[in-house]
């Protein structure tokens, strides 16, 4: 059943209309619990189409087995994601960073505060981004530590290869996670792929990881695969690569591959002199899990994370 | 007047990017005024190249009191600027999203902190900021309500209104509220445009600049008083929103005084030219905001007024 969340006319024939596939059990009690999987906030971000589309025709392929409420919300941003815009068109505004809304508020707000509203009261929601058009991510659930004694569970549940519990900063109370966890609805955010891409690995990867925790949730009976036991970051130490000069960086290493500190991951190329303007090395030993794939740096631009190991982690806090 | 470059970055093809500071008088770091953060922001750049223009003939005249620098920062935001567009020219983040910055950080926020570095420490720091939102306001100095800010001091710079706004979540990375939590008095004066020169409200704009720099002891400079402000909260201005999509008449102007029933603007269809709704003024009052572009979505805020006040 597809439903619209929230219209607003457009000035020229046209609406924006938010719109959901509401996919019930053959036999409602109406006690059923109710997922929402969402995305689509950037329009940069594909990962979650594909996941959307794979996750209901699963569900289609065996209604017997759908037990609860699936809401799958495949494009909050539909204009951006229409258009190759990362954040809403016209505006030049980042729609994660308008959450909760509200009814008073320009047209966004309201419309932010119309998907809230559709969205409260849900046992959980799962929202899916894909890092953006410059870095690859491994697929990870990532938790702002002030919600991570009741999340990192779920985390586990969903088939990613880390949770990264990350601590509190202001700028994020006003993402849609941020704001659904606030009012009672237990929210992952999936980081996984690039921007501009569809990876179908990631995509499969984290369908199994729906479906497990869906029947987790007894949203869900039929069969799951095994999920990934991931590492859970919270007493792990982060190495940040960023680039101290601008030119064109060339990885040497893969998502996933284990590091020592030092070694080689990639260099910055002087395309006009010929010259290597950095050569890029770990900062700690461990699994690159970010990497820069958009060749363009200037002095700043993030070009790799690495996971690092517990001791690495005891250094930084003492 | 002393020229100097405060932050530099390098870049892959084009010229290195250079923010520069333009300093008056010497002493202690009494005011910094910095224009142009983001790409868009011509109105801002002109203005402080107005004012650079004005600081130096009155160093030149002896009018800067003795113990005092003041420093001007026209533009962070040239690299933008020069391809049109309104955030980083890489990555499209907001540098005034970056404060106080990072400078082992991401490119915008390692910008943030170079320049932050430099404007931190004063005893005033004034903006010239834009809005998010595409309009025309009456010109007016913005506050954060951050438990430091003096709306009493704000209304020293003589423009008509002061406006003190709560801060959100988002805010709390911008250069003024940074500018607060760092015990400098942070103002932003916003004036009617911001992509295009507005000659009148930039003359005010530099006009208000001097005054309160006079009046707080930095400059000796005779100009008109300006205005006693009406200081307003922000949540006390009331939002009037289109309930459809079309082409936009307007019909009131910011500043305008309207009374309860006025008509303020129509929305036609695009297509047949029919008046499709009539937005009607739900208060008497000051129209303090105006949607400026042709065209208009449904649940838009198009206006906002400053209830029952009068010329």
């Amino acid at each position: 059943m597809i439903e619209t969340v929230s219209a607003m006319e457009l000035p020229v024939e046209e609406h924006l209309r938010i719109r959901k596939h509401r996919v019930l059990p053959l036999h409602p009690t109406g006690k059923e619990k109710r997922i929402c999987v969402v995305t689509g906030t950037h329009g940069d971000e594909l990962e979650g189409q594909f996941v959307c589309y794979e996750l209901l025709r699963r569900l289609k392929a065996q209604p017997e087995y759908v037990k609860g409420i699936v809401d799958v919300y495949p494009a909050l941003n539909p204009l951006g994601i229409d258009s190759i815009s990362r954040g809403v068109p016209m505006f030049d505004l980042d729609m994660n960073r308008i959450f909760p809304g509200t009814e008073e508020g320009p047209m966004m707000e309201t419309l932010a505060k119309h998907i809230v509203d559709d969205m409260a009261g849900a046992d959980m929601c799962v929202d899916i981004h894909a890092s953006n058009i410059f870095l690859m991510e491994m697929p990870q659930v990532r938790i702002n530590e002030e919600t991570a004694e009741k999340l990192v569970p779920y985390g586990k549940m969903i088939n990613v290869d880390f949770v990264w519990v990350h601590s509190n900063a202001t700028v994020l109370e006003s993402t849609l996670a941020y704001s659904l966890n606030k009012i009672g609805v237990p929210t992952l955010v999936v980081e996984m792929g690039v921007g501009m891409r569809i990876t179908k690995a990631y995509g499969y990867q984290l369908v199994a990881g729906l479906l497990n925790l869906m029947k987790e949730l007894g949203i869900w009976e039929g069969e799951v695969e095994q999920v990934k036991e991931p590492i859970v970051s919270s007493d792990r130490a982060v190495g940040y690569l960023n680039a101290e000069k601008a030119g064109i960086f060339l990885p040497m290493v893969e998502i996933g591959d284990m590091v020592e500190t030092g070694d080689e991951l990639g260099q910055i190329l002087n395309p006009l002199t010929g010259d290597v303007e950095e050569v890029i090395e770990a900062p700690i030993a461990g699994m690159v899990f970010t990497r820069r794939e958009y060749p363009v740096v200037y002095s700043g631009s993030l070009l790799g994370r690495i996971l690092g190991g517990k001791e690495d982690r005891e250094e930084e806090m003492a | 007047m002393r020229k100097e470059v405060i932050y530099s970055l390098s870049s892959p093809y084009r010229e290195e990017m250079k923010v520069t500071a333009y300093r008056f008088g010497h002493g202690k770091k009494a005011a910094c005024i910095v224009g142009s953060i983001r790409g868009n922001e011509v109105q801002q750049l002109y203005v402080c190249s107005q004012l650079i223009k004005k600081l130096t003939e009155l160093e030149a005249s002896g009018a800067i009191v003795s113990g005092n620098e003041i420093t001007v920062i026209p533009s962070v935001s040239h690299h933008s600027m020069n391809i049109g567009k309104r955030f980083w020219a890489v990555d499209n983040t907001d540098v005034n999203r970056m404060f106080p910055g990072y400078d082992l950080g991401e490119t915008t926020q390692r910008i943030a902190a170079g320049v932050f570095e430099e404007v931190k420490n004063y005893d005033y720091g004034i903006q010239f900021a834009s809005f998010y939102m595409p309009g025309d306001f009456i010109p007016h100095v913005r506050m954060m309500d951050t438990g430091k800010q003096s709306a009493s001091l704000a209304s020293l710079f003589g423009l008509p209104y002061v406006v003190i706004r709560k801060p959100r979540p988002i805010d709390t990375t911008t250069l003024n509220y940074n500018w607060q939590v760092w015990d400098t008095n942070a103002f932003s004066i916003y004036t009617n445009e911001t992509d295009e020169v507005d000659e009148a409200s930039a003359r005010q704009a530099v006009a208000a600049v001097l005054r309160f720099l006079t009046r707080m002891g930095i400059l000796r400079y005779h100009n008109h008083s300006g205005y006693i402000a009406t200081v307003i909260a922000e949540e006390e201005l009331r939002q009037i929103k289109t309930n459809v999509g079309g082409i936009y008449r307007r019909l009131k102007h910011p500043g305008e005084e309207v009374h309860m029933g006025d008509v303020l603007a129509e929305i036609l269809h695009p297509f047949e030219g029919e008046v499709l709704s009539q937005i009607i003024a739900p208060t008497e009052g000051i129209i303090f905001f105006a949607h400026k572009k042709p065209l208009v979505t449904e649940n838009e805020v198009i206006y906002k007024i400053i209830r029952r006040l009068h010329e």
